[in-house]
């Protein structure tokens, strides 16, 4: 049996996910959880592309629609994330979330 | 036909705020006036909605004509009108709350960062409302999420209003956490289109059948819904991000947004997914849910700071919501256990949006929230301390309040099963939730003979708090119309024996 490209790219989705969702997990520093998100996505968007991919004779436009949106949003996301980010570090001096911190300041 | 009866309401429900949402932005000056005027308008379109949907079932409406595939659709059965009405009344009273809450000048320490806070506070709830109402309405998953992603954007940045680093901190969290939370949803998404090739809600619902796939959907799209819902053990970043968040956005945060997490739950597991779920799975949400109600209210009875007490109630509460899906499992008391959490999410709303405003009271009239500090309060603000207790009885669940009756339905759901162990966690949970909310009056109540110097507190700020705290008592004399409502296009038969 041999493997079909479109099966080939929805691993490699399935397979992005997992790497961004283990280095969310296991890094503390911000930017590189905000980029460990942004992989997240990607892996979703590759696996959605590869479904359309499957279509014959032409793509299926609606994963590729979804794709679009989910850019937008996930632009969004990450400039909202950065700002956030920058707040944090302009008022803990740190680039990481302390531990806990449930009492507040 | 009458004006009335045609116009879609449905549509006005999502738009008037996303309208409002770039005018509260655009005129700052204006804006608690736009806001008020917003809520109360939209609270008008849930009334038409609801008049509409009481009249002649549920309703679809194709946005711009367009209709599936193309377009995007919108519907409305009896849960999404409930839930309508709920974040329609919570509107209402937060927003003449937050007008004053935001707009007082004597109010605290914090004299620039008050300007900055009312700039924004408009514009970022309307789109919050624009986006929750958008989320009940939806007729698709793929809406569900870009819904979910909008509420999910204003939460958070509403979370970040304070600007003071314990608020910022928790922002951030809540950022990551409902972002990975949506990313998990949408992963779920996808895989649903890549085996069924439709978003459809009522589609997906005929053709989705037991298989690897839809299992993987399944567990993808309640992962990532159970962690923005913040389900124990999950729920680690609420407590933070809703008790540094100002009064009447702790409000919202509580009532409303993590109860649109419940709602697709709801959806997924008795519409969507119910030909997969399996009674296993079920159990397991049961027993995270025993956790929540555990481990919430004990940490709620540890908490030296009022806002945080109030946070750590809301997890609790949150686990009686995952009762439903063990309880529902039997055939006979599905609908009574069904009805029972989305009444419960009812009352939690009115109760919880009263605590927190009646706590932002307390916590503005004394300049601190700290438990133990709060000796006399009564004094000062007897109409905010009324309001704690009745929403404290809600939530404690005595009669006649909407948290009784939840209860009562959930233990009838729970005893006619013969499901003895669930019943014993209704009831513990209520001893406990008595437990850290006689804590909170026993030293409200404490007479001192201190005079401490005391912030004024408006008379809106102290109404609006009421106002909801009696509703959500009142809730439980009024049961008979919101569970009629639900009739309307509900996922199972109604024919429970029993009925309120």
């Amino acid at each position: 049996m041999t493997l079909e490209p479109y099966l080939l790219y929805a691993l490699a989705g399935v397979g992005l996910f997992a790497i961004g969702l283990y280095a969310l997990i296991v890094r503390t520093h911000l930017l590189r959880q905000i980029l460990a998100l942004n992989v997240m996505g990607s892996g979703v968007f590759l696996f959605l592309v590869a479904i359309a991919y499957r279509a014959e004779p032409v793509a299926d436009p609606v994963p590729q629609a979804m794709v679009l949106t989910g850019i937008v949003v996930s632009v969004c996301a990450t400039g909202l994330a950065l700002a956030l980010a920058h707040g944090v570090q302009a008022t803990t001096g740190k680039i990481v979330l302390p531990q806990s911190d449930e009492s507040g300041a | 036909m009458t004006l009335w009866d045609t116009t879609p309401w449905l549509v006005w429900s999502i738009l008037l705020p996303l309208i409002a949402g770039i005018l509260t932005f655009l005129f700052r000056r204006a804006a608690p006036w736009i806001g008020i005027a917003t809520a109360l308008g939209s609270a008008v379109s849930v009334a038409g909605l609801t008049a509409q949907v009481m009249h002649s079932g549920p309703l679809r409406y194709s946005v711009g004509g367009w209709g599936v595939p193309l377009g995007i659709d919108v519907r409305a059965d009896g849960l999404s009108v409930l839930m309508l009405v709920m974040s329609a009344v919570i509107g209402v009273a937060v927003s003449v709350y937050a007008a004053q809450y935001f707009s007082d000048a004597d109010a605290a320490d914090e004299h620039a960062d008050q300007a900055h806070q009312r700039a924004y506070f408009w514009p970022l709830w309307m789109f919050l409302l624009a986006g929750l109402n958008g989320l009940f309405l939806a007729a698709d998953i793929f809406h569900l999420y870009v819904t979910l992603e909008l509420l999910g954007f204003s939460a958070v940045s509403l979370a970040a209003l304070a600007g003071k680093r314990a608020a910022l901190v928790a922002a951030m969290r809540y950022l990551l956490v409902s972002l990975t939370g949506s990313l998990f949803f949408l992963f779920g998404v996808a895989i649903l289109y890549a085996a069924y090739a439709t978003v459809d809600l009522t589609a997906l619902a005929g053709s989705v059948l037991p298989g690897p796939l839809a299992w993987a959907a399944l567990a993808m799209m309640t992962v990532g819904l159970l962690i923005k819902g913040a389900v124990f053990p999950l729920h680690f970043w609420l407590p933070p991000a809703h008790a540094n968040a100002p009064a009447p956005v702790s409000a919202l945060l509580s009532a409303l947004v993590v109860k649109a997490s419940f709602y697709i739950l709801l959806r997924l597991w008795f519409e969507l997914f119910s030909a997969v779920v399996t009674p296993a799975a079920g159990t397991l949400l049961g027993l995270l849910g025993a956790g929540a109600i555990l481990w919430g209210s004990l940490q709620a009875l540890n908490q030296s700071r009022l806002k945080l007490l109030v946070a750590y109630s809301t997890v609790a509460q949150l686990g009686y919501l995952m009762l439903v899906f063990p309880l529902a499992r039997n055939a006979d008391s599905a609908f009574t256990a069904w009805s029972a959490c989305i009444y419960f999410v009812l009352a939690h709303a009115c109760a919880k949006t009263a605590m927190f405003l009646a706590a932002g009271n307390i916590a503005h009239a004394a300049g601190h929230d700290r438990i133990a500090e709060l000796d006399g309060i009564t004094h000062a603000l007897p109409l905010s301390v009324a309001a704690f207790s009745l929403a404290g009885i809600s939530l404690i669940g005595l009669p006649p309040s909407g948290g009784f009756i939840a209860k009562w339905m959930l233990l009838q759901a729970a005893i006619s099963s013969g499901e003895w162990g669930w019943a014993t966690l209704i009831l513990a949970g209520s001893l406990l939730a008595a437990a850290y909310v006689l804590r909170v009056l026993w030293h409200a109540f404490t007479q001192v003979e201190v005079a401490r110097p005391l912030h004024r507190v408006p008379r809106t700020m102290e109404w609006s708090a009421l106002a909801l705290s009696l509703l959500a008592v009142l809730l439980g004399l009024m049961a008979a119309q919101p569970v009629k409502l639900l009739h309307i296009g509900a996922p199972m038969s109604v024919h429970a024996p029993g009925q309120l």
